[in-house]
């Protein structure tokens, strides 16, 4: 047997041996989901013993370095343990914007000081992130931002506003790109770190088409933010704000592995039986779920051997998200109009039209559809014009 | 093993890729046509194919060939439909290759050799209708002394008027349409009662109506089980599914190439149109489907390789979305091509049709979402 035969087969049996049966269940909604950070409250005993086990195996992380909290493994064991969890069902432990966005940003740009101080947190799922970028008129041409910081020699005095900050009521800490040189529109930015409990932030949420309200307004009135809470450069945030959008767009695509992806006229056997055009728009909406999740496979496998074109993950942001929003137009007119209760109990809440609803930000929040064209037409297909 | 080309697969397509761009590019395909040519390909190219090895990449090692699987395959299809290449590699080297190793002794040792020197064509005569319907199946095989009588009718057998041997799925019991109750044959072209009546199809290639007349042959020319020729069949359309599929990546990839360089030196309103965001959204959208295409293409064939039981689900999600992918490639081919585009003398055309072709053989996209659909539960 190989080492990776082995190590499977390890997975297994302690996943099995661990994963209390609750995080088995197939996540239903956003709410299922563990975000930890200081103000958690743990839906139940399994997600909190379920989290604590994983971490202190680095599994929330499993492909960080054991210094840092994570699990120390390759690149293939990291696929073997997702496959395993898939198999099993096995919930994802920990889901943090620390994990998917600031830790990547951190271990490529951060001094050995922050990485030590703020990874294993992150692992641990001691501390919330959110990301301050959007501004009121800075959306898809975010590098025009305003939020300024005014350099009082140890600190920064912070002013400004961010918007469509995700969880921002929620987090403990905002990682923000403020401007610190207004002559330089690119070489002008910083990626900065502060507590959002720090004298003058305030949060607003802001109330979505779907009821729900993910996301904020953020207000910052003179934030004071130490010096050594810059990661990278002054003035070359940019540079970390753009990996770590990769990041996240390949976090995106990495969804392709997970659950949400499976059969769509399975799961709505009855309806596909009585409706033809409907069952056949479900069969070709099978083929481009089987195409995406072998697609994000392949770019997994070509990005984490240095292969894949390094703009590659904004195309799989658009497909991803695309997909996503197409599956939920299915779910509603399989649904019909059971479909479009909102608030009953047997509709748990309106679910499927809540969720149906937020999936339009898919193609929105992390770069829209045309700015991922863009980026794909220029970079990847080297297209001419600016 | 990543979803990626090996290194060894890596150095087989740097050497398909040459030697079909230098020997068949798509001018090939042109001076065939232009002159008429009554065969559907060069046979002097089939000789050199098989002098590189490529007809024996999916014949078992023990057998004379190099053992490979279907990505290798994949490989050299995506050169031929990249170059428009009229080839018989498909069929012969492909699908039949499959098919045969589920024969007995006598077969494989009659038709691999002759498949490994590249002297012999093999036509597939499993089509009845002008839909892929395999289970539709009607051709009779009636039991007749120590052998078989097979009367009925084929279409679409490409090369099949010039084939050595015709694969023919015929109706041993049952009724058409069970899967159950069909025998697949190796019938030599040449035998009393096979007619053949070759017509150029829109992309020139040449495929055959074969009409068999009470063609009788031994109970030796059975491939796999009597009454249960469907396994066999199954591995052979399996094959060629995916060997098409890895076609049309090729195909489509080709014509996208083709139009984005358009789009890098065409100007109109003085700039170039690649300039334009309309057309670059296009563009990438375009090369989004057909990067999905190739995972997917890839990923099939990885599955057949390791004989995973997903892998039918699967050779039917890469036919239909090669199918789509490749069709949408060709369609904005001649689009963006503008005038130009519907003008003989430029190859997009070409692709174009050749896609159609393609689509059709083995199964639509249609066909092969409504199988997926079926594989699904539903």
């Amino acid at each position: 047997m190989t080492d990776l035969e082995t190590f499977r087969k390890e997975t297994r049996a302690w996943l099995e041996a661990n994963c209390p049966p609750e995080m088995r269940e197939p996540v239903k909604s956003e709410d299922d989901g563990c975000w930890g950070g200081r103000n958690w409250v743990f839906k139940n005993p399994a997600q909190k013993q379920w989290l604590e086990v994983m971490a202190a195996k680095g599994w929330t992380v499993p492909d960080w370095p054991k210094e840092y909290g994570g699990g120390g493994l390759t690149a293939e064991e990291t696929k073997v343990l997702r496959v395993e969890m898939a198999k099993l069902g096995c919930r994802v432990p920990l889901q943090s914007f620390g994990i998917w966005m600031l830790g990547p940003a951190l271990l490529k740009f951060g001094t050995e000081e922050q990485k030590k101080h703020y990874l294993p947190q992150i692992a641990r799922g001691e501390i919330r992130w959110c990301q301050g970028y959007s501004e009121p008129g800075s959306g898809s041409d975010l590098v025009s931002l305003q939020t300024f910081g005014e350099d009082k020699g140890d600190h920064w005095v912070v002013n400004g506003q961010k918007i469509w900050t995700s969880y921002a009521d929620k987090a403990d800490w905002i990682f923000c790109l403020v401007r610190t040189n207004k002559e330089d529109k690119y070489r002008g930015i910083s990626f900065l770190l502060f507590d959002m409990t720090s004298p003058g932030v305030t949060t607003k949420p802001i109330k979505l088409i779907s009821g729900a309200s993910p996301f904020c307004e953020t207000f910052f009135d003179n934030v004071k933010v130490p010096k050594h809470q810059i990661v990278g450069e002054v003035n070359r945030g940019w540079d970390v704000a753009k990996y770590l959008l990769g990041h996240e767009r390949e976090m995106i695509s990495g969804g392709g592995l997970g659950e949400g992806m499976a059969s769509i006229g399975a799961a709505f056997k009855d309806v596909a039986a009585e409706e033809p055009v409907l069952r056949a728009q479900m069969a070709l909406f099978d083929v481009e779920t089987m195409v995406f999740r072998a697609h994000s496979e392949r770019f997994m496998d070509e990005w984490k051997t240095g292969k894949a074109h390094p703009a590659y993950s904004n195309l799989m942001k658009y497909i991803g998200t695309e997909l996503n929003k197409k599956r939920h137009e299915l779910v509603m007119s399989a649904g019909g109009s059971d479909a479009l209760e909102w608030e009953s109990e047997r509709s748990r809440k309106g679910a499927r039209p809540r969720t149906w609803l937020r999936t339009k930000a898919n193609s929105i929040e992390g770069g829209t559809s045309e700015v991922m064209l863009n980026v794909v037409a220029k970079r990847i297909l080297e297209m001419p014009g600016a | 093993m990543g979803l990626y080309h090996s290194e060894d697969q890596v150095m087989l397509k740097d050497t398909v890729a040459p030697f079909l761009a230098e020997n068949a590019p798509v001018k090939h395909l042109r001076s065939l046509r232009d002159a008429n040519d009554q065969t559907g390909f060069a046979r002097d190219l089939w000789k050199q194919f098989a002098e590189m090895g490529f007809t024996g990449i999916l014949v078992p090692e023990a057998e004379g060939g190099l053992g490979l699987g279907h990505v290798e395959a994949g490989i050299v299809l995506e050169e031929i439909g990249r170059n428009l290449t009229p080839s018989p590699f498909l069929t012969t080297a492909v699908a039949a290759v499959e098919a045969l190793k589920g024969a007995g002794a006598h077969l494989r040792g009659e038709w691999f050799p002759k498949i490994l020197s590249g002297d012999a064509i093999i036509g597939l005569a499993i089509d009845e209708g002008a839909k892929h319907r395999p289970a539709a199946t009607a051709l009779v095989a009636e039991r007749a002394g120590n052998g078989f009588k097979l009367s009925g009718k084929k279409q679409f057998v490409v090369h099949g008027h010039v084939a050595d041997m015709l694969i023919v799925s015929a109706r041993t019991a049952g009724a058409p349409g069970d899967e159950q109750g069909i025998t697949l044959f190796a019938v030599p072209r040449d035998a009393a009662g096979v007619t053949t009546e070759a017509d150029r199809l829109v992309d020139s290639q040449l495929a055959a109506r074969v009409t068999l007349d009470g063609v009788e042959v031994t109970a030796d020319a059975v491939i796999g089980d009597v009454d249960g020729g469907w396994a066999s069949l199954t591995r052979l359309l399996d094959a060629g599914r995916i060997g098409a599929a890895a076609e049309m990546v090729g195909v489509g990839a080709g014509a996208m190439d083709m139009t984005f360089g358009y789009l890098k030196q065409r100007k109109q309103f003085g700039q170039l149109i690649g300039e334009f965001q309309a057309l670059q959204h296009r563009a990438a959208h375009l090369y989004g489907e057909m990067e999905g295409a190739r995972s997917i293409v890839l990923k099939a064939q990885h599955l057949l390789d390791d004989a995973d039981p997903r892998a039918e689900l699967f050779v039917a999600a890469a036919k239909a979305k090669s199918g789509f992918a490749c069709n949408l490639a060709v369609r904005e081919g001649v689009q963006m091509h503008g005038g130009i585009g519907m003008t003989d003398e430029y190859d997009i055309g070409l692709y174009m049709k050749r896609d159609r072709a393609l689509a059709e053989f083995f199964g639509d996209t249609n066909f092969h979402a409504d199988r997926v659909a079926r594989m699904n539960g539903y």
